[in-house]
């Protein structure tokens, strides 16, 4: 396999491609704003690069661009997805194509589009990018079917129905079609405006009394979408993580009702009010299944790793230190756990302080506390993916402890002084007193951030010198090129696929 | 890894001993040559309203202050009103009477029925303006910035006092933008040169020294040169100082089915997407800022005239 199959075909090249061009993308578009402004940098950035930002323009450039990473987020997780989740070779192949040729069109084309003038052929291409993302994700859902019997479950350990259909393949399944539905939502929003040219940022939208249908359609879908690519990481982590037994069967109707009523209570927010309820109850499925899952893996690595360490009958600092002791496998469900922290603990006390604060406060503040939770989500989730990555390119010894503190800590330090920054009049309510801890969080998001950028920059380049190598790991990858772990059914499909097929492409 | 944790815990030192904002620290006095009584009338016609640029209509002309109202002007009019009896002093904060607003009862809209409200914390830091033997001055060199720390119904108080009224968004929009597309002003860039925003801390922290993020004296921003630092002239198309940056401006508007009061024009806090000619802020009218304070506008004078001459 060369190198072009390697990056555009396996697995693991796919996810290394993806990265690495969010990474590239983050890296130039990182300068256009915040310090880099004042630093001159962003000045730089468009004469090199010849881009034309035009003010009232900005909304929609910003739309396009995170468009454009959240393509590439959510074709990473369906590698992923199609890796772990036995379904047959062609589904896998099929998927994995129409979504990698999507997302790249919709990054290129799109950023092409906002960035560098306006040019409707790019547009037209961005809106094919995404649909081909979208024709991905119905593929998908075909491909989970949990009610073909060759994927009921063979291990009863794992969570089941009585006839044996695999739960856990079902809430992948759930998951799908919510994840299509939902994108459906901002299509049609999306469709409706842009075909005019009026695009706004949700988070603007925040203190108009009388919102419209469309436009609480998009606040459902930006909040829905990110919701849904946490349910799927949830679900992708658990099986990296071996995730099976009673806490496995506990979890696993919680997520399918919890995708299901949080989704059925964000789409049926354009007509009721109510839907919120539905929202909050759906929150706790989804949490309590996610809580499941850490209380299942933190246990399973305080006993693997005590094997390791020798303890045989561990006090509880041993304990600990065992728990502590692989940090990329301890951090995805760390971050979940700090996750209730940042973003879901945010949520719940806004809307508990919503009369008493935030209809005092001035927008400004409202909003940048608003878009924080959620940025912050999403960042949580990079950490998650980006920490599975490091685990599946085989990072061993100092490095992978170093890589995975780093991840756990930079993120955790900078998005808890971004919170307590965003919330910083309630605990001192005078903005004339706020400079100390003002300078203070965002010198520590600073930091947290810059060693957190820097380590997957040196990743990166590692990644970059190695597909310089002759025979270099990514060789290795390329011949085992699906993610390694237990899945909850292996029927003979998996083990024949490569043989399913003849030279031709028909079926034998 | 322990080297890290050390990092961090230096650079949190650091921080937490930064010098804390003085704000209320005397500065010197900054003739910018601009008088902040001026006025000048914008023009009835069509512009071009919001991000968007929906071409609308204003068919009346009016008048609109070329500055923020400055601290002096708004001691000058406590002390008047204060005599009047038309406000109140209490525990260093000023009150006074408001009418009520009308009340939707819309989901989350607060009921503001008549009477007292705050108009002005003076006592807390971040105001210019103190009360000393029943007087109200200003602290040095603060004279000509402009006033904040203002509720809007001290804004709208002081309006109402000299016959003034708190301008429209549409006519705020109209007087910051003329009638072309521009981004903010004074055109379509921003620059440290150009206004008092986020982004010129760095500037004038060099020129006036400290650690200090704070209003620049109205009409600062005219091409004069201060020092080294060479500003550029951001008089919007009708002449009107700081429509972008300095102080967020409380608006007159008050929109059905919620109690929020508008304001618009960024102020030396925000980055420039809160400069932009159509960036909104909001907050309750009992709301009040270091970086919030406001303009005003009235009817033009012919029509007054008229009137006085009619009564003649």
């Amino acid at each position: 396999m060369n190198r072009f199959n390697y990056l555009f075909t396996s697995t693991k090249g796919l996810i290394l491609t993806a990265i690495s061009l969010i990474a590239l993308v983050t890296a130039i578009f990182n300068t256009l704003s915040g310090p880099m402004v004042e630093w001159g940098i962003r000045d730089l950035t468009v004469k090199w690069l010849g881009m034309d930002l035009n003010p009232a323009e900005r909304a929609g450039r910003i739309i396009m661009l995170y468009h454009s990473i959240a393509m590439a987020i959510v074709a990473i997780e369906v590698y992923m997805m199609t890796s772990i989740v036995p379904m047959r070779k062609h589904e896998q192949k099929n998927i994995n194509m129409l979504v990698t040729v999507g997302y790249i069109m919709a990054m290129v084309f799109g950023l092409g589009f906002a960035y560098w003038g306006h040019n409707f052929t790019f547009h037209g291409l961005f809106l094919v990018g995404q649909s081909l993302v979208f024709f991905s994700g119905v593929l998908l859902i075909f491909a989970f079917n949990p009610w073909k019997k060759e994927y009921y479950v063979t291990d009863k350990d794992y969570a089941h129905f009585k006839s044996g259909m695999d739960m856990e393949r079902m809430a992948f399944f759930v998951m799908a079609i919510a994840m299509v539905i939902s994108a459906g939502y901002g299509a049609v929003t999306g469709s409706f405006w842009a075909n005019g040219h009026e695009t706004f940022l949700a988070e603007d939208l925040i203190r108009e009394p009388n919102k419209n249908g469309l436009q609480k359609a998009i606040i459902g879908h930006l909040h829905i979408m990110v919701t849904l690519v946490a349910v799927s990481i949830t679900l992708v982590v658990g099986r990296w993580l071996e995730f099976k037994g009673l806490f496995h069967k506990i979890a696993m109707p919680f997520m399918i009702v919890g995708t299901i009523i949080i989704s059925g209570g964000v789409w049926s927010l354009v007509w009721t009010h109510h839907a919120h309820t539905f929202i909050y109850v759906g929150s706790v499925g989804i949490m309590f299944s996610a809580l499941m899952l850490v209380i299942y893996s933190w246990n399973k690595l305080i006993h693997d790793n005590s094997i390791e360490l020798g303890y045989k009958n561990p006090n509880i600092f041993q304990k600990l230190k065992a728990l502590l002791h692989d940090p990329l496998k301890f951090g995805p469900t760390w971050q979940m756990v700090f996750m209730n922290f940042t973003v879901s603990g945010i949520g719940i006390f806004m809307a508990v302080k919503l009369e008493e604060i935030f209809r005092v406060w001035p927008a400004r503040e409202e909003r940048i506390t608003l878009t924080g939770h959620w940025h912050i989500l999403a960042a949580l989730i990079a950490t998650i993916i980006l920490m599975y990555y490091a685990d599946i390119a085989g990072m061993k010894g100092k490095t992978r402890k170093w890589f995975g503190w780093i991840m756990i800590i930079g993120s955790d330090v900078a998005f808890a002084s971004m919170t307590i920054f965003s919330m910083k009049r309630l605990f001192i309510p005078e903005e004339v007193a706020q400079q100390g801890l003002m300078n203070t969080t965002m010198l520590l998001a600073d930091f947290g951030l810059g060693a957190l950028l820097v380590t997957v920059a040196i990743f990166l380049g590692w990644k970059l010198f190695d597909l310089f190598q002759g025979d270099g790991i990514w060789k290795k990858e390329a011949e085992n090129p699906e993610l390694e772990l237990t899945r909850t059914s292996n029927p003979v499909l998996n083990i024949r696929r490569d043989n399913e097929f003849n030279s031709e492409g028909g079926e034998q | 890894m322990r080297k890290l944790i050390y990092l961090a815990l230096i650079l949190v030192t650091l921080a937490s001993c930064s010098t804390a904002v003085i704000i209320n620290e005397e500065t010197e006095f900054v003739d910018t040559g601009v008088n902040p009584n001026s006025w000048v009338v914008i023009h009835a016609g069509q512009f071009y309203y919001n991000m968007h640029a929906y071409d609308i209509d204003l068919d009346y002309d009016f008048e609109m202050m070329v500055t923020h109202v400055t601290n002096q002007q708004y001691a000058d009019y406590l002390n008047e009103a204060f005599a009047k009896g038309t406000i109140t002093v209490e525990d260093g904060k000023i009150f006074g009477h408001h009418p009520g607003d009308p009340f939707d009862g819309y989901l989350h809209e607060w009921e503001i029925p008549a009477g007292d409200y705050l108009h002005m914390p003076f006592a807390e830091a971040g105001s210019h303006i103190k009360l000393v033997d029943g007087t109200f001055s200003v602290d040095k060199g603060f004279g000509n910035h402009p006033v904040v720390m203002i509720t809007w119904f001290g804004a709208q108080a002081y309006a109402d006092f000299y016959g003034y009224r708190l301008p429209l968004e549409k006519e705020w929009a109209k007087a910051a933008r003329g009638t072309d597309k521009r981004a903010y002003p004074w055109g379509d860039h921003i620059s440290a040169n150009l206004t008092n925003y986020g982004s010129s801390k760095n500037a004038l922290q060099r020129l006036y020294g400290g650690n200090i993020s704070r209003t620049t004296p109205v009409g600062y921003f005219n091409g004069t040169t201060y020092g080294d630092f060479k500003t550029e002239d951001n008089r919007s198309p009708y002449g009107l100082y700081d429509m972008g940056g300095n102080a967020w401006q409380w608006l007159g508007d008050d929109y059905a089915d919620v109690h929020y009061r508008y304001m618009r024009g960024g102020s030396f806090t925000n980055y420039e997407y809160n400069i932009f000619v159509w960036a909104r802020n909001s907050a309750g009218p009992d709301f009040y800022n270091i970086n919030i304070g406001f303009r005003c506008a009235r009817d033009i004078v012919e029509i007054i005239e008229d009137v006085v001459i009619e009564i003649e």
